[in-house]
């Protein structure tokens, strides 16, 4: 049995008489997303404070590798501690420094690197972050936003093995939202560190999470996969989550996993026996190596397009959309068979490459003078009344896709 | 080593003796808050000596020290022309204007220089140190350097501590000399007194211990002034029934009305072992 990184066994923690954390087990494994949602005030930040010790369990404790963190001796608490990264909900930089300054400061502090190879690491934060024209600001003459990406930026600078992100993508609007998702799963891929996500964007942080835990009233109600939460049966699921997923999906016009299932159930539901449909798949290839050379924020840009462009076209000849991970599309056509469905892509993918990739580079502000690359996947599956799982036919669509559009270097193919 | 302040703890069960109850409480609360004060002193003084301190020293010295030296001026200046008034006025009555230097110097060195420049300095450098370690402390830049590794004592609160120590008795020294111009200046100038008797009489009445007492006060005074500003902007957040920008302002008061009571009688306690 693999060793979780972090256990939480049994904690308790209490403000004056009101209980916060009650009873608290869950496991966070090495090299994962885990991601805690919850309500406001639910107490998601104090779980997230215990682990790296600035607030004690009133009972129970915590275990960093099978070690109970309380017992550590000073040597083991600051090799612990070296490993850990933590991004405050409300930033907590520092306002008497600059940007440059907030960013280069654990580096300068904790570290004796010299000046050169710390301004060239804060550097390469900076233009990540899009900051570089802020850097001699103070962050009190910045946005709420860019503050939020200064925070990040520090708490990525000294490339730790665990980083908590306490809400990491508040006050940001969805492009940006994305954009800040997509680098921590990014950097996630790359430095291969622990991630511990607070967050509230629902369903978007399930495309990066391996793990989800669900917080509710001081207890954990779910620890598992995003899939395994997707059919947890709990009011939590119709109160909180269904509030935000609709939420997403009255901002995007496109529907989230859980309502894509429910809306092809109801479509099974009209359906007569041997009446075919067909499910396609559209995937944005390499979309991480998109954002390396573009940027996040960008790469986000690209990828909102392609969605309301794919969900626009499909719409119109009766099929319905959904976001399946970072960077797939999925569309059911229940009124067309296979033969029909072919000449719909071929319409789609002749429209896109004239029409459609202008649109999106235009969006996406992307011009001619730099050099990028995107290629986009398409799909088809049939299927007929009776295959109640979209999973199978999502995955023969998966199997059949090929290029429908591409663009390099700025031409259009 | 983890430092907590001492909280009063209220009991639901009924009484029976509530004024013996209260004054136990508060007993309780002061002695721990002492406690808590004092490991806080041990640990700053301590950490003033680890590595990468001198740079953050040299800043607070400017802040503390050098931007301190005007206001220290002029109140010494002037603290010294009321004491040249004064006393010439006095002495005059028992026929030893001319001992006017004497009594000029020596109350400035001894008492009034490290006194007047320990309050000048609290209001001035203390006040702001309290506000802003307690404005650092609401917004999580404490727990921010936590989290870094970094010990916010270490960072926050030695440096502040050892700055002091070396600032407070250079601008006693200040205060001491421009008092003595000041003295001068309503003495000599425009009493009347003969300027060679005055300078004289500053130099054969000061000697080496009225001036080592007046640095071994004025560096009391920096230990005290320094810590409990830094102690009370340290836990701001737990100031009983404030929080926030409200918390930081209860936080920057009792930094300052305590740092004051605490110079009075700490200048006291060290003049009566001194002397």
């Amino acid at each position: 049995m693999v060793q979780p990184l972090i256990e939480f066994k049994g904690v308790t923690k209490r403000f004056s008489h009101h209980t916060v954390l009650d009873q608290i087990d869950l496991q966070i494994y090495e090299g994962e997303v885990a991601t805690i949602i919850g309500k406001s005030g639910g107490g998601k930040s104090v779980l997230l404070k215990h682990i790296v010790g600035l607030l004690q369990p009133d009972e129970g404790y915590i275990l960093y590798k099978g070690q109970p963190i309380h017992q550590m001796n000073k040597r083991e608490w600051d090799q612990y501690i070296r490993q850990v990264s933590y991004m405050f909900q409300n930033n907590a930089l520092f306002d008497s420094m600059t940007v440059f300054e907030n960013i280069a400061f654990p580096l300068r502090q904790t570290t004796h690197l010299n000046r050169r190879v710390i301004e060239e690491k804060v550097r390469l934060r900076l233009e990540q972050m899009e900051l570089h024209e802020v850097e001699k600001k103070y962050p009190s003459e910045l946005s709420g936003g860019m503050q939020k990406r200064v925070a990040l930026s520090r708490a990525l600078v000294t490339d730790p093995k665990i980083i908590l992100f306490d809400e990491p993508t508040t006050g940001q609007d969805m492009i940006r939202r994305n954009a800040i998702l997509s680098m921590i799963s990014e950097y996630q891929k790359r430095l291969g560190f622990t991630a511990i996500l607070i967050s509230h964007d629902v369903p978007d942080v399930f495309f990066i999470s391996n793990r989800i835990l669900a917080l509710d009233e001081g207890k954990i109600i779910f620890q598992g996969t995003p899939e395994a939460f997707e059919t947890f049966q709990h009011p939590f699921q119709d109160e909180f989550v269904e509030s935000l997923e609709e939420l997403q999906e009255h901002l995007t016009g496109i529907y989230s996993k859980r309502h894509f299932k429910v809306r092809y159930q109801q479509m099974l539901h009209r359906k007569r026996s041997q009446e075919k449909f067909v499910v396609g798949l559209f995937t944005l290839e390499d979309f991480d190596g998109l954002c390396a050379s573009l940027g996040h924020t960008t790469g986000q840009k690209v990828l909102d397009s392609l969605g309301r462009y794919i969900n626009k076209h499909f719409g119109t000849v009766g099929g319905f959309s959904a976001r399946q991970g970072r960077s797939q599309f999925s569309i059911v056509l229940p009124f067309s068979d296979l033969h029909e469905a072919e000449e719909i892509l071929k319409d789609f993918s002749r429209e896109l490459r004239e029409e459609g990739l202008r649109t999106i580079q235009t969006e996406a502000r992307l011009y001619r003078e730099s050099c990028y690359e995107f290629i986009i996947l398409g799909g088809l599956a049939e299927s007929q009344f009776g295959v109640k799982e979209i999973d199978h036919i999502l995955d023969q669509a998966r199997k059949n896709q090929r290029e429908v559009a591409r663009v390099f270097c700025g031409e259009r193919r | 080593m983890n430092i907590t302040r001492g909280k009063t703890h209220t009991s639901a069960e009924k009484n029976p003796l509530p004024l013996i109850s209260l004054l136990g409480r508060r007993a309780i609360y002061v002695i721990q808050d002492s406690g808590a004060l004092f490991i806080f002193m041990v640990k700053s003084m301590v950490m003033i000596f680890q590595p990468k301190q001198l740079p953050l020293i040299l800043e607070h010295i400017y802040s503390i020290g050098a931007r301190s030296t005007l206001i220290v001026l002029l109140v010494g200046l002037f603290t010294g022309m009321v004491l040249g008034l004064q006393l010439f006025h006095t002495l005059v009555k028992f026929g030893s204007a001319g001992v006017l230097g004497s009594a000029v110097a020596l109350s400035l060195v001894r008492e009034l220089g490290p006194v007047l420049t320990a309050i000048m300095v609290t209001a001035r450098a203390g006040s702001a140190m309290a506000a802003e370690i307690g404005s650092q402390r609401i917004s999580e830049q404490i727990d921010a350097l936590f989290t870094m590794r970094i010990d916010p004592v270490r960072y926050l609160v030695s440096p502040r501590i050892a700055a002091s120590i070396i600032s407070f008795p250079l601008l006693t020294a200040m205060f001491d000399l421009i008092g003595i111009i000041g003295g001068y200046l309503t003495g000599v100038l425009l009493l009347g007194v003969n300027a060679g008797s005055y300078f004289y009489r500053v130099q054969s009445s000061v000697e080496m211990e009225d001036i080592t007492s007046g640095f071994v006060k004025a560096v009391v005074f920096a230990v005290i002034v320094s810590t409990v500003c830094c102690f009370q902007g340290y836990f701001t957040h737990m100031q009983k029934d404030s929080y926030g920008a409200k918390a930081v302002g209860v936080s920057t008061t009792s930094a300052v009305v305590l740092s004051c009571v605490l110079i009075l009688i700490s200048d006291y306690v060290v003049t009566s072992l001194l002397l």
